[in-house]
Order: structure tokens, then sequence, then C-alpha cells
């Protein structure tokens, strides 16, 4: 028997390998982009200890390797009395790692703004946490689509790393499948092909989310 | 509403005393002194420089100075009444929704349509009600000659267009006054008049304007007066066919003269 035609005879365990990236990555994305926000608004605090604490935790992140972060809090968390399922670890380790990069691009963003757009906010009464929200957040959102873009695929390739914790997701099914029935070829070229239509998606979304943010900056 | 030729009975819109301002070493602003009474239109003249932008941020405490007061009808601003207490975020924000700022480089807000940029501070800072400010930013844009743009982003908009919509914001707010920082110096020659024409109906209307400006033209056809800053100090301050005929000093008649060889 040919291995394709093994690779869609068990269709059904890769499709939910597949569900579950799919699942993870759109979860992590969404939320570490929301956290980031909040980490990137500390990284531009006024308060200087604030600044550090974030700076730190950026920092931090950016040298981890993600299977050493995924290791940790999958192996090293239950010695704490912290014990979290394969697929919980798998998606808090997304979230924690990429917020330091949401919060970094949003960051570069938002030091690139028009300082005198900002200025034009306090002038006309804006201030704290109403200026950040209405004056400073949508441009800056706006300018960082590309880059939001490009780190969400990042995700979806992260996510793969999560096999090596057991994470039901798509390179733990083509692994599967390929340890089943010795088919290595065909179930990998599956799972390429099913994250390089993921990756297609994203790019199809960011131009055309991107069409819009360019005349709203 | 054509103000009184003789506008000194006029109440006090702004007083400002004693403002200096350095950055590190380098002294911008020495013990400034202007007072605006209402529906005046005071320009800003001076060499590049010479503080002009720095004392009009001062005005609205955009720049703390280093010295001096600033009264808004009386008002301190930067510090409360009683005491000398620095004034909270709010407070300072609260205040400064009374006194309006057009930019030299427009500074509008970019994900914001023409109409929204209008309505964005009477809505979120004055919490005006939504239906009302909505069609008072249509009747701006209306005056300003840009109704047709209400629903362009300002990436659209030509330099001309953009400072008429940076008016109209500002006039939202209903201020008590108008800051303008060299308004017209980012256009393209052919787009000053239609800004310019703008400002010279507020004026005339009666508006409290002061305007940081290289237009000698403007200053002369339409300030109340003229005030001269050279180095940070006010070298002169007078009437516009004073200023422009009879300079006193030295230093204003040599400004002139660069202007008048163009
Ligand atoms: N934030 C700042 N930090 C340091 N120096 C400043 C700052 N803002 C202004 N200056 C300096 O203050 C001086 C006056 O600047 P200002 O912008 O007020 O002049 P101006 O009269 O508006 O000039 P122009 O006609 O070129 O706009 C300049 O020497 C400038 O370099
Ligand atoms: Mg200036």
């Amino acid at each position: 028997m040919n291995g394709l035609a093994i690779v869609w005879d068990n269709r059904g365990v890769l499709l939910a390998g597949f569900a579950n990236t799919l699942t993870l990555s759109f979860v992590a994305a969404v939320v570490s982009l929301l956290l980031g926000t909040l980490l990137a608004m500390a990284l531009m605090a006024r308060a200087k200890p604030v600044r550090l604490v974030a700076t730190l935790y950026v920092d931090a992140m950016r040298c981890v390797p993600f299977l050493l972060l995924a290791y940790l809090i999958y192996y090293g968390l239950p010695s704490f009395g912290i014990r979290m399922s394969n697929w919980t670890s798998g998606l808090i380790a997304l979230i924690v790692y990429n917020i330091a990069y949401m919060a970094e691009l949003l960051r570069a963003a938002w030091s690139n703004l028009s300082k005198e757009s900002i200025e034009a906010g306090h002038a006309f009464g804006f201030h704290g946490l109403k200026l950040v929200r209405r004056i400073i957040l949508p441009p800056v959102f706006f300018a960082a689509v590309p880059m939001i873009g490009n780190q969400t695929i990042q995700i979806v390739k992260d996510s793969a790393f999560l096999t090596i914790i057991a994470v039901a997701e798509l390179t733990q099914a083509a692994m599967a499948i390929q340890t089943t029935y010795f088919v290595p070829f065909a179930s990998f070229v599956a799972a390429i092909a099913l994250y390089w239509i993921t990756c297609m998606a994203i790019e199809t979304g960011v131009a055309f989310v991107g069409r819009a943010a360019r005349t709203r900056q | 509403m054509i103000p009184p030729m003789d506008a000194a009975e006029a109440p006090v819109v702004l007083a400002a005393h004693g403002i200096s301002k350095s950055f590190g070493a380098n002294t911008v602003l020495t013990d400034m002194e202007l007072t605006v009474r209402k529906g005046e239109t005071v320009c800003l003249l001076g060499p590049s420089g010479s503080g002009k932008s720095t004392f009009l941020r001062c005005l609205n405490w955009l720049e703390e100075p280093d010295a001096g007061s600033v009264l808004l009808k009386g008002q301190r601003i930067g510090v409360r009444a009683s005491g000398n207490i620095v004034m909270s975020d709010g407070e300072l924000a609260a205040i400064r929704t009374r006194i309006g700022m057009v930019f030299q480089h427009f500074a509008l807000w970019p994900h914001l349509t023409v109409l929204q940029n209008v309505m964005e501070a009477p809505i979120h800072v004055q919490r005006r009600d939504k239906a009302e400010v909505r069609r008072e930013a249509e009747a701006l844009l209306e005056r300003v000659g840009i109704a047709d743009k209400a629903g362009q982003y300002p990436a659209r908009l030509s330099g001309g267009q953009k400072q008429r919509v940076g008016i109209a914001r500002a006039l939202a707010m209903k201020p008590d006054l108008l800051l303008f920082d060299e308004p017209t110096s980012a256009l393209d020659p052919e787009l000053v008049g239609e800004v310019l024409a703008v400002m010279k109906d507020l004026a005339r209307e009666g508006m409290t304007m002061v305007v940081v400006t290289h237009e000698m033209a403007f200053a002369r056809d339409v300030a109340s007066r003229v005030v001269f800053l050279d180095r940070g100090r006010i070298v002169e301050s007078g009437s516009p066919e004073e200023f422009f005929t009879r300079p006193k000093t030295d230093r204003a008649k040599q400004f002139l003269l660069r202007y008048s060889a163009q």
C-alpha cells in the first residue's frame, strides 16, 4: 500500500492533531497579544522600576530556548505542586513565551509613533489609561499588523515543539502515523502541507487587514 | 462679530508672567511676559530657534517652565490655586481642554476619520452628548470647507486639508483660547492661502488666538498685536503697523529686512 493512502486512511488522527495545533495557536496568539499589550504598556511606563521589571521579563524570554521552557513548565512545575495536563502546559508555555515577543514588537511600533499626535492627545485633555487606549494603542496595532502576523506564524511553528511533552498536536499525529505504519515521508509531507496551508491563511488575513491598516496610519 | 478696535477693555484670557525655561545649559526663555485679551490675535514672530515653540508649549504646560506662571481666565495652570502643589495629570488635562492647539505637522490621529478626529475629545474628554457633538463637528467641517472629506482618513488628505481639520478639531472643544504653532510652514506654498483664510475668519469673528508664524503678511493684516522675540526674550511688542513700519530695535529691523528681501 502506498504511503499517502495510509496517511489518508488515518486522516482522522492527522486532522485531530491539526485541530489541536489550530486551537493552541489561536488561543496562544490571542492571549499573548492581549497580555503582550499590557506588558508593552509596562515597557513604556513612566515609572522606571516598572520598565525595568518588564524589560527583564522580555530579555529572559528572548534568551530561553522554547523547548527548555516547555520542559520546565511540564516537568519542573510539578515539583512546586503545580500539576497540569500536557495540553495546558503546552498552551501556557506558548503564551508565556510569546507575550514577550508580542510586547517587544508592540513597543517598537509604539516608539515609532509620531510624537506630535501623542502630544496632541495631551493638549486635548487625554491622559493616563484613556490616552493609551484611545490615542496610542490603535495606531500601534495598525502599524504592527505585519509583525503580529509573523509572530502568529512563529507560534504555529513553535507549537510543533510541544510534541516533546506529548501534546497531541499535528507533528505528534504525523509522528504517530509514521511509527505505526513506517511511512515517514508521506506522513511528514502531509503535516508540512497542513502547516503551509495555515501559514498561507495567516498571510492572507494579514494582507487583508494590512490594507485597511495602511490608510489608518 | 467684529472685535472693538480698542481691545484694552476686554477681559484678560491668558496671562503669562516671568516664564523662564532652560534645557540643560541652554537657556531658551528668559522672563517672558504675555497678556492676551478676549478677541485678540497675538502673533509671535522671531528667528528660528528663538524659543517661539517652547514658549507656546509653556502656555498649556506641554512644556513645564522652570519659573513663572500662566493664568487662564485667572486660574493657574500647572499649580493648584491653594498653595504651591503641582497639579495632577487629571487636573492639568481638564484645564488643557480649554486651550485649543493647532500643530505645525497637523498631529491628526491617523486611526480616526476626519469627523472622528473632530469628535474624539469633545466626546471622550469633555463627555458631551454624542449627537450634539456630531452636529457641531459637521458644522465646523463645513465652516473650514472640508465637509466632503468627513469620512476620509487623514492619510488621504492634502496638507492644507489636514490643517483645516486640525483647526476644526481645536474649535470643537469650544476653547477660550487657540494656540497655533507655525500652522502653515509644513505646507506647499499653494496650500498656505486656504489655511490662512480660515484663520483670518476666526480672527474676524473674535476668536482669541496666539499664533507663531513666519507669514509676515498675515501678521501685518490680521494681528491685533505683534510680539517679537529673539534668543528667548521679548524684544518688541506692539501694533503691527508700528512693528512693520517703525521697528524700534536693530534686531527687529534685521529680522524684517530678511523677509522683505525675499
Ligand atoms: N525638548 C528640547 N530639548 C532640548 N532643547 C530643546 C528642546 N526643545 C527646544 N529646544 C531648544 O530650544 C531652542 C528654542 O527652540 P524652539 O523650538 O522653541 O524655537 P522656535 O523659535 O520655535 O524655532 P523655529 O522657528 O525653528 O520653530 C532651540 O535651541 C532648541 O534646540
Ligand atoms: Mg518652532
